[in-house]
């Protein structure tokens, strides 16, 4: 019987020739990552349980982005308390102010994690690493001490829905408005448990940003993962970022797909996601008469570098809205530099914005961009939950940046032209 | 096992940004975090809520971020049980390496109200509604995942001399 990319992956990890949907499992990990939010709970848990080493001190990934640089004391005691471990432990792959970047921008960007790889985070949106041919899920703090201690964790191995990609992305869209309309198509629990597998001659034509935003967001679907096959994008993205070995996994002919759906890329149009929840989506269009008052372009799903060159093409020599406040946060110091050094920047701030050093701040209401109450924002980032940004009665738009950059110059809900 | 109380009953897609706002995250003290559970969608839970009640919840309970503070609140604040008719996957996970029991039952689910009294049998997966009389079989955990809780979480499992894996 054949298998599923993910089942691939996760018998080889596991030690197994096959394995098979719902058969729990051992697998060794090759990464396990915690931020600032879930690694001090994971460090408690540890200690508690009387570990006293991690079990390869090069293979946990310990990233301060969410309340950093540091939001008030309580923030910094958890900042703290990650550094101590992390030093105590001589984690190698620590990221701390001035290096760190918003950790799904950052581990890819800096070659720790690789196709192949069977990677655990205490984030949801750990399943990013998918676009890379890697299997990546997120879990919770207990599951990343358990994973630091012993190198290995259990699974429930997941079925699949596969995701038939055809055609090409008209030049106003990206992928967000394809994951959004993936959302927006099967719902928030559309893919509860499962896999979510992308193919298809449609990849071809998604960059790796594209990838890595759509399979940041298969979580918002209920997801378990959601992953991209390797091919020359993966491989010439991976080139001269790790010098570790890709190892490339294929699903079988004969895989076993709860469902095949066809996107055809072609037509896809400008997506948002109305409040409160992801998959109510609409046209961009259908929105124009919704009036905003924050805009926020970046996250661990639209802060890299794609993302703030849409942003730029929309907003160099024009002027932000009246009444309209547009933060824009790009998501590591390495797209940070680059948008200084294109100028990218200067052109944010002419357009009346702000530009932030790399944080989770404002996509989780946590700083840097709160909502009052009956205040309206569109946002890149991942989640529209009630009070997600700040007050319960305030209002999140989830769009593309192109979306995003295009409706802070118009101060209502905006779809960018398509040139 | 056993727990016993009364109801408190949401609608589908209960996400952890309600269940404990990111605004609190700024610690991780279990009490301190407890006295915010819920309040985005029910602000009166935590005066109400008494050791031994139940939660019972629609689709995809516990959706969104991979915050174990999320069932740490539910269980600080006395919570027995929490009975949807589903979990999202993260939030089912944490909620066994943690220890908050957890039931899925569709019909249970739909059928129980606010402020019913309902016991719960963890070692059968058998609900009672003591309001109505009407009772209701849960799916019963794999003995794996049994062991885990049994053993008090997954920490406690591991110490155990368990394995991670079935």
């Amino acid at each position: 019987m054949g298998m599923t990319m993910t089942q691939k992956i996760l018998a080889a990890h596991a030690g197994l020739k096959t394995v098979t949907a719902g058969q729990l499992i051992s697998a060794k990990l090759d990464i396990v990552l915690g931020n600032d939010i879930t690694t001090p709970v994971a460090v408690n848990e540890f200690k508690k349980a009387g570990f006293t080493k991690v079990f390869d001190k090069d293979r946990i990934a310990i990233v301060l982005d969410h309340f950093v640089p540091n939001k008030d004391i309580k923030a910094a005691e958890q900042s703290k308390q990650c550094r101590e471990f992390a030093c105590s432990h001589c984690v190698s792959h620590f990221y701390d102010v001035g290096k760190m970047g918003i950790e799904h921008a950052l581990l890819p960007e800096q070659g720790v994690v690789c196709a192949g790889d069977c990677i655990i985070g205490a984030d949801s949106h750990t399943c990013t690493y998918g676009a890379l041919g890697a299997f990546s899920t997120g879990v919770g703090s207990t599951d990343m001490a358990a994973g630091m201690a012993t190198g290995v964790a259990w699974f429930k191995v997941p079925a699949a829905i596969r995701f038939n990609l055809t055609g090409r992305l008209p030049k106003n869209c990206s992928g967000k408005d394809v994951i959004l309309t993936i959302i927006g198509m099967i719902g928030v629990d559309g893919a509860l448990y499962k896999s979510m597998e992308f193919t298809g001659e449609g990849l071809a034509s998604l960059s790796m940003d594209d990838r890595l935003c759509i399979c940041n967001m298969a979580v918002e679907a209920g997801a378990k993962n959601g992953i991209f096959p390797v091919d020359e994008v993966t491989l010439s993205y991976m080139k001269n970022r790790t010098e570790r070995q890709p190892v490339i996994y294929e699903a079988d002919s004969d895989a076993i797909y709860e469902k095949t759906i066809t996107i055809d890329l072609s037509q896809i149009v400008p997506t948002v996601s109305c409040p409160h929840l992801p998959e109510n989506t609409r046209r961009a269009k259908e929105l124009s008469d919704v009036k905003i008052d924050q805009v926020v372009i970046g996250s661990c799903t639209n802060g890299r570098m794609e993302d703030m060159e849409a942003a730029y093409r929309v907003l160099k020599g024009k002027k932000v809205a009246e009444g309209v406040r547009c933060i824009i946060i790009p998501a590591t110091m390495a797209i940070m530099r680059e948008c200084t050094e294109r100028g990218y920047v200067t052109a944010f701030i002419d357009a009346g914005a702000v530009v932030s050093t790399p944080t989770c701040g404002p996509c989780l209401g946590g700083y840097m961009g709160i909502l009052a109450a009956g205040e309206r924002c569109v946002a890149t980032t991942n989640r529209n939950f009630v009070g997600r940004m700040g007050h319960t009665e305030s209002e999140v738009y989830l769009a593309s940046p192109a979306v995003a950059a295009a409706s802070a110059l118009t101060g209502y809900i905006t779809e960018p032209k398509e040139d | 096992m056993l727990a016993k109380g009364k109801v408190f009953k949401y609608n589908d897609n209960v996400d952890t940004d309600v269940i404990i706002p990111a605004r609190y995250l700024n610690t991780s003290d279990a009490e301190e975090l407890a006295k915010h559970c819920m309040e985005d969608i029910d602000k009166d839970f935590v005066q109400k809520v008494e050791p031994g009640d139940i939660m019972v919840a629609g689709y995809n309970f516990g959706c969104g971020s991979s915050r174990e503070h999320a069932p740490l609140v539910i269980k600080t604040c006395g919570t027995g049980c929490v009975i949807a008719k589903s979990f999202a996957r993260i939030f089912y996970r944490n909620a066994i390496n943690i220890g908050l029991p957890i039931l899925e039952c569709p019909e249970a689910a739909e059928e129980i109200c606010a402020g019913d009294t309902v016991s719960v049998n963890f070692d059968t997966g058998e609900i009672v509604n003591q309001t109505t009389g009407k009772t209701y079989l849960a799916q019963p955990f794999p003995d794996f995942i049994q062991n885990i809780i049994k053993k008090g979480g997954l920490l406690a499992s591991l110490c155990d001399g368990g394995t991670t894996h079935a």
